[in-house]
């Protein structure tokens, strides 16, 4: 039961990423075919249009989410791999542990950070 | 009497004697093939006339019984279904089937494969014990009832599946795509029961999330059974299960005889008698 | 019965890999794994990377001057290929692994069809729209930018 279900948390962060993820993708690497949420002309990079988006209460919230989703989605399936290489029952306990730490431990990193970068840029 | 035409055909076959070998060495046959000779009738013939320690199963040669599977020309198949002369004019490699321990030559230990088999509980389970030990009378099951799993049936446990299915490679607590398909069969048979405790063995860490789709067990499966298809909707239905959508579809019920039949008298079954 | 010396023929990751004769879909599986773990290593540098905005343009512009170098440019087109491929290869297989790309049962009459065979129009979409994506992703990191 409790893998089914963390199966379908798997598949939700998933369908989470290719939303808030593909719309990352589109701001930053196709800003100059789209040109979405850079209000500066020139590079996604730039530092007005990082701190735009920064400041902007949508692009935090949906930051934190995306991050949320990518380390669950990414973590279930390292653990998905590493456990189809045959470790034993306690090595498995240990992964399962580990991720979950590393995963609690990068989203309290970045949440932070997300949130740090909203008095970021402000005109003094 | 017309020649008929003959092609040399070299064999490359990894052989492997527990006695002598310490892993296994690939040994070279040259044969006469004529057109229309399965891989099964060429080993025979090697036997036969090169090299009688060649061990290899066989037993009904028209792929029916699914003893013959090996790994020709690095893919897993039943021997007597493969016409040689369709895959080369040259050369040929045989190897026992991948994913189970090799006895000897081409005979692989299947005895994993079985017992995974036997603990999804492959038979029809019900609630109603009594009825099942000593049954009054006929479950009722419509076409469509019984198209629904009618394909997995047709699985003749060859074991090419199991070779095929890359989590195999690696994850030995995997059930694999035979066992899976087995489990979804009958679940979905309306007569079963039993879906509780099949899924409860599938349900969980190596059970059938492991499979991700490759594809290769029904690419490879020589009766259509489509192994792949059964784990999806497997998984369908799992998920369906966890949250709570989908009808729970009552079990079959004994169909009740017309009020003027006659039944002839019964025969009583023999002692149930378990397994070995 | 005598006990006789097995040898495990387990074939052990090099079975993820596959290797000629196989269909296209058991390719796309291991691309699939490769983008993933990819993917994922990239991120864990990305989440420090990216947070460097948070102390100050001088300090954000000196990151985005190092990444501005053409292996970086490269990585960053790695990492567009990868993620166009997994998302879009990823919307197939859930698809199919919840059930609705697979086909009903039906009775196997020899040519035997498979759910292979069912979902081929759905991977052969979602390679387009990955290949055009891609695309436009490279144009727009090597030409446009």
């Amino acid at each position: 039961m409790r893998e089914t279900s963390g199966w379908i948390w798997f598949i939700i962060a998933g369908i989470v990423i290719f939303i808030l993820g593909g719309l990352h993708m589109m701001t930053v690497h196709m800003n100059a075919i789209l040109g979405i949420f850079n209000p500066a002309a020139g590079d996604a990079v730039d530092w007005e249009n990082v701190s735009w988006r920064s400041r902007n209460l949508f692009f935090t919230v949906t930051y934190i989410f995306l991050l949320a989703a990518v380390l669950y989605h990414g973590f279930f399936g390292l653990r998905t791999i590493l456990f189809e290489l045959g470790p034993s029952r306690g090595a498995q306990r240990f992964i399962t542990k580990f991720l979950w730490c590393a995963g609690i431990v990068l989203f309290v990193i970045g949440t932070y950070a997300a949130i740090a970068a909203r008095s970021i840029g402000k005109v003094l | 009497m017309e020649q008929i035409k003959k092609v040399p055909i070299t064999f490359y076959i990894r052989r492997f004697d527990p006695a002598a070998d310490e892993e296994p060495r690939i040994q070279q046959y040259v044969l006469q093939v004529e057109k229309g000779m399965t891989v099964l009738d060429c080993i025979h013939m090697i036997k036969e006339e090169q090299d009688p320690s060649l061990a290899f199963r066989f037993s009904c040669r028209m792929g029916v019984c699914g003893s013959c599977a090996m790994l020709i020309n690095g893919r897993p198949t039943l021997a007597c279904n493969t016409q040689t002369l369709d895959l080369t004019d040259s050369v040929l490699t045989v190897a026992a089937l991948p994913n189970f321990n090799i006895i000897r030559d081409l005979v692989p230990d299947l005895v994993p494969m079985f017992g995974v088999h036997q603990r999804v509980k492959p038979y029809i389970i019900r609630k109603d014990a009594r009825e099942m030990e000593k049954p009054s009378a006929e479950y009722f099951q419509s076409p469509h009832q019984l198209e629904e799993f009618l394909q997995f049936t047709y699985c003749i446990k060859c074991g090419v599946c199991m070779a095929a299915c890359p989590t195999m490679a690696t994850d030995r607590q995997y059930p694999g795509p035979m066992a899976l398909t087995q489990v979804y069969r009958y679940n979905t048979d309306s007569r079963d029961d039993g879906g509780g405790e099949r899924k409860d063995l599938v349900a969980k860490s190596h059970g059938v999330f492991g499979c991700h789709y490759a594809g290769e067990c029904s690419n490879a499966c020589p009766k259509g059974v489509d192994p792949a298809r059964a784990i999806q909707l497997l998984k369908r239905d799992l998920v369906r299960d966890y949250l709570h959508l989908g009808k729970d579809h009552a079990c079959a019920r004994i169909h009740p005889l017309p009020p003027n039949a006659e039944r002839k008298p019964k025969i009583e079954a023999p002692p149930f008698t378990a397994g070995a | 019965m005598r006990e006789t010396r097995q040898f495990d023929n387990h074939l052990g990751i090099i079975g993820w890999l596959g290797g000629g004769r196989w269909g296209i879909e058991r390719y796309l599986y291991i691309i699939h794994r490769v983008a993933g773990l990819g993917i994922l290593l990239f991120f864990m540098m990305h989440i420090f990377e990216s947070s460097v905005r948070i102390f100050g343009p001088e300090s954000w512009d000196t990151a985005m001057d190092v990444l501005a170098h053409p292996v970086f440019k490269l990585g960053e087109f790695v990492v567009f290929f990868g993620f166009a491929f997994h998302a879009l290869n990823g919307l197939r297989l859930i698809l199919i692994e919840l059930g609705f790309a697979v086909g009903k049962a039906e009775e196997p009459v020899y040519p035997y069809r498979s759910s292979l065979n069912v979902q081929r129009p759905l991977m052969i979409v979602v390679m387009v729209i990955a290949a055009v994506l891609i695309l436009a992703g490279g144009m727009n990191i090597f030409v446009l930018d």
